[in-house]
């Protein structure tokens, strides 16, 4: 119970233990990824049998090929981040028009469409990844058979990858965007007008700014959240897997500890982002 | 984004009626593109295609046959029952396994020690679920960390595989969802008045009452929000059950998986898909009723 109420010496240093079992339960996995990335042996398994960079920048030597040397492992991360960097820049765009439609327009239909904006986050990904790829493939076969087009933007590859994973990511990013635009005090526009602002310029000089936190915020998120997206990329994927299926498929094979060196990277990456958004607590918004 | 679209959000008292419309129609242009795109209209189709049965190369005609497959064959049927099954153990464990941290989080902890406490909590959800569960399978295979651990402690004679067994899924799938739980839980408990409590604590109550009768009913929507989420993203989950249960896994996601892109029987495939959004929909929608909680603020809870 609280620590107003008497407890006694039993019961506390029982709950400091459970939370410390706890919190090893949380980092134990994460640990062991990154320590065996530095592991001198050929599969990450104990015993440890002294430390080595091979994982990182072995050329092939003993059959060590490195994670720098790696050049299929290394596209995959290009091709994570470019299809990163279009969700994010597609969801933050259309999450802004989103919050100012739900606080600033009123029209018939507003709670409805509001609902329906929040349905694909409801929707199991792997759900959103079949009935995208169902729905392109007919809009590919319908664009065949009536102008004999080949529109192979709508066959399995990154096009439909990216529309998959903005179709869940931009709900999230409107929530984040709306929850602050809905906390602006609308006197300061009218501040800017009565100053004689247009309506740009008000915009540009007193909303965006003041929604900045949240455009930054959900733009770390939609590039993390599409980053580290299986599900939904798993049935889109065409030639070119992202860094996700590519280590999930290296995972089905066997293990090798180049695959730990590539987690720790991806570890400190996250981690640069999440430090983005620590400091700028307000822009808030976790879910997955 | 057009300016137009803004003003006629909110129209100067000189624009007309018709400015009005165009901006709105403008601003609401991006979202319909993209719920009736990407939202709407492939989940009609997956409907249209869970419908209908391959009579002859390339002539279809109207059939519930997908669905009569799914419940002739005991293979299906069983693994969605069980899929369902461990999601609800999976979200049951979480909860139990999260609620005292977020209760130490909440009510005990204080300043920094808290605010540390709850980052430490996120920290590990910002890792790729690809880098958590490889960190499961390097401890628990039979040549990994764990096994090897209990052989040195003496517990074992020779490394057991603790791979490929349900309680492994279960172990990825609490993991996994941890923080979905943490979260909605420290917000509810902790707009919780501790003066609440000291009064139950004067009036007699003991730890359980209190919890049962004080803490319970002020917590749930937080449980409920937390719970609805989890069970949500175990149920979809496709990468914990797979990697961490081998081929004897049997997820549900798995079969929709190996109709859609192994076999390429996309009607099955869309039946499958469509029977277990029904499951997800009609769960949450019970633990929405149960709880009496509205969609839209658990959504935004979350």
């Amino acid at each position: 119970m609280i620590p107003s109420l008497p407890r006694s010496r039993i019961s506390r240093y029982a709950t400091a233990g459970y939370v410390a079992a706890f919190f090893a339960f949380l980092f134990v996995p994460l640990v062991i990824v990154a320590a065996f990335a530095f592991n001198d042996a050929s599969y990450p398994a104990p015993p440890w049998r002294g430390f080595t960079l091979d994982w990182f920048t072995g050329g092939g030597a003993k059959g060590r090929t490195g994670l720098f040397a790696d050049a299929s492992l290394l596209k995959s991360v290009a091709t994570s981040v470019f299809v990163a960097c279009w969700v994010t820049v597609l969801s933050v765009a259309v999450g802004t028009v989103n919050a100012f439609l739900l606080e600033r327009a009123e029209f018939r239909g507003k709670s409805a469409l509001s609902l329906l904006m929040l349905a694909p986050l409801v929707i199991p990904g792997v759900i959103l990844g079949i009935s995208i790829l169902a729905f392109a493939s007919r809009l590919a076969q319908f664009a065949d058979d009536v102008w004999g087009l080949e529109l192979d933007f709508l066959r399995p590859g990154l096009p439909l990858v990216i529309a998959g994973q903005f179709s869940y990511i931009v709900s999230i990013a409107t929530l984040t965007i709306a929850a602050r635009l809905k906390r602006f005090d609308a006197t300061l526009e009218e501040a800017a007008f009565n100053l004689g602002a247009s309506r740009a310029a008000a915009l540009w000089t007193v909303t965006l700014p003041y929604l900045k936190p949240a455009l930054i915020g959900a733009a770390a998120i939609s590039f993390l959240m599409s980053f580290e997206n299986f599900n939904t990329t798993l049935m889109l994927v065409g030639s070119d897997p992202p860094l996700t299926i590519m280590m999930y498929g290296r995972m089905r094979e066997g293990a090798s500890p180049v695959l730990n060196a590539v987690s720790l990277f991806l570890m400190v990456a996250s981690a640069g982002i999440a430090l983005v958004l620590m400091r700028r607590p307000e822009a808030g918004g976790r879910r997955d | 984004m057009p300016d137009s679209a803004i003003a006629a959000a909110r129209p100067p008292e000189s624009s007309g009626r018709r400015h009005a419309w165009l901006g709105l129609l403008l601003l609401m242009a991006p979202a319909l593109v993209w719920l009736v795109g990407l939202i709407v209209l492939p989940h009609l189709e997956l409907a249209v295609l869970s419908l209908r049965a391959r009579v002859a190369p390339r002539v279809y005609e109207f059939s519930f046959d997908q669905y009569r497959t799914f419940i002739d064959e005991p293979l299906y049927w069983n693994t969605f029952v069980r899929t369902a099954g461990i999601s609800i153990l999976a979200t049951f464990c979480t909860l139990l396994i999260a609620f005292p941290v977020a209760w130490h989080i909440a009510k005990v902890a204080r300043g920094r020690v808290k605010s540390v406490l709850f980052v430490l909590c996120l920290i590990p959800f910002w890792v790729s679920e690809t880098v958590r569960t490889l960190g499961w399978m390097i401890l628990l295979r039979e040549s990994g960390v764990l096994p090897r651990l209990l052989v040195d402690l003496g517990v074992t004679a020779a490394p057991v595989e603790m791979l490929y067994h349900d309680a492994t899924i279960l172990v990825g799938l609490v993991y996994t969802s941890m923080l979905f739980m943490v979260v909605p839980l420290v917000s509810a408990l902790e707009s919780l008045d501790d003066s609440l409590i000291e009064a139950a604590y004067d009036l007699g109550g003991n730890g359980w009452s209190i919890l049962r009768q004080i803490v319970v009913p002020h917590a749930a929507p937080g449980i409920a929000a937390g719970s609805i989420v989890v069970f949500m993203l175990t149920l979809g989950n496709y990468l914990t059950p797979t990697l961490l249960g081998g081929k004897n896994s049997l997820w549900f996601t798995e079969q929709i998986y190996a109709q859609f892109i192994t076999r390429f029987n996309w009607e099955q495939g869309a039946a499958f898909g469509f029977l277990l959004l029904v499951l997800s929909t009609a769960i949450v929608w019970l633990g929405l009723k149960l709880t009496g909680q509205r969609f839209g603020d658990v959504m935004r809870r979350a």
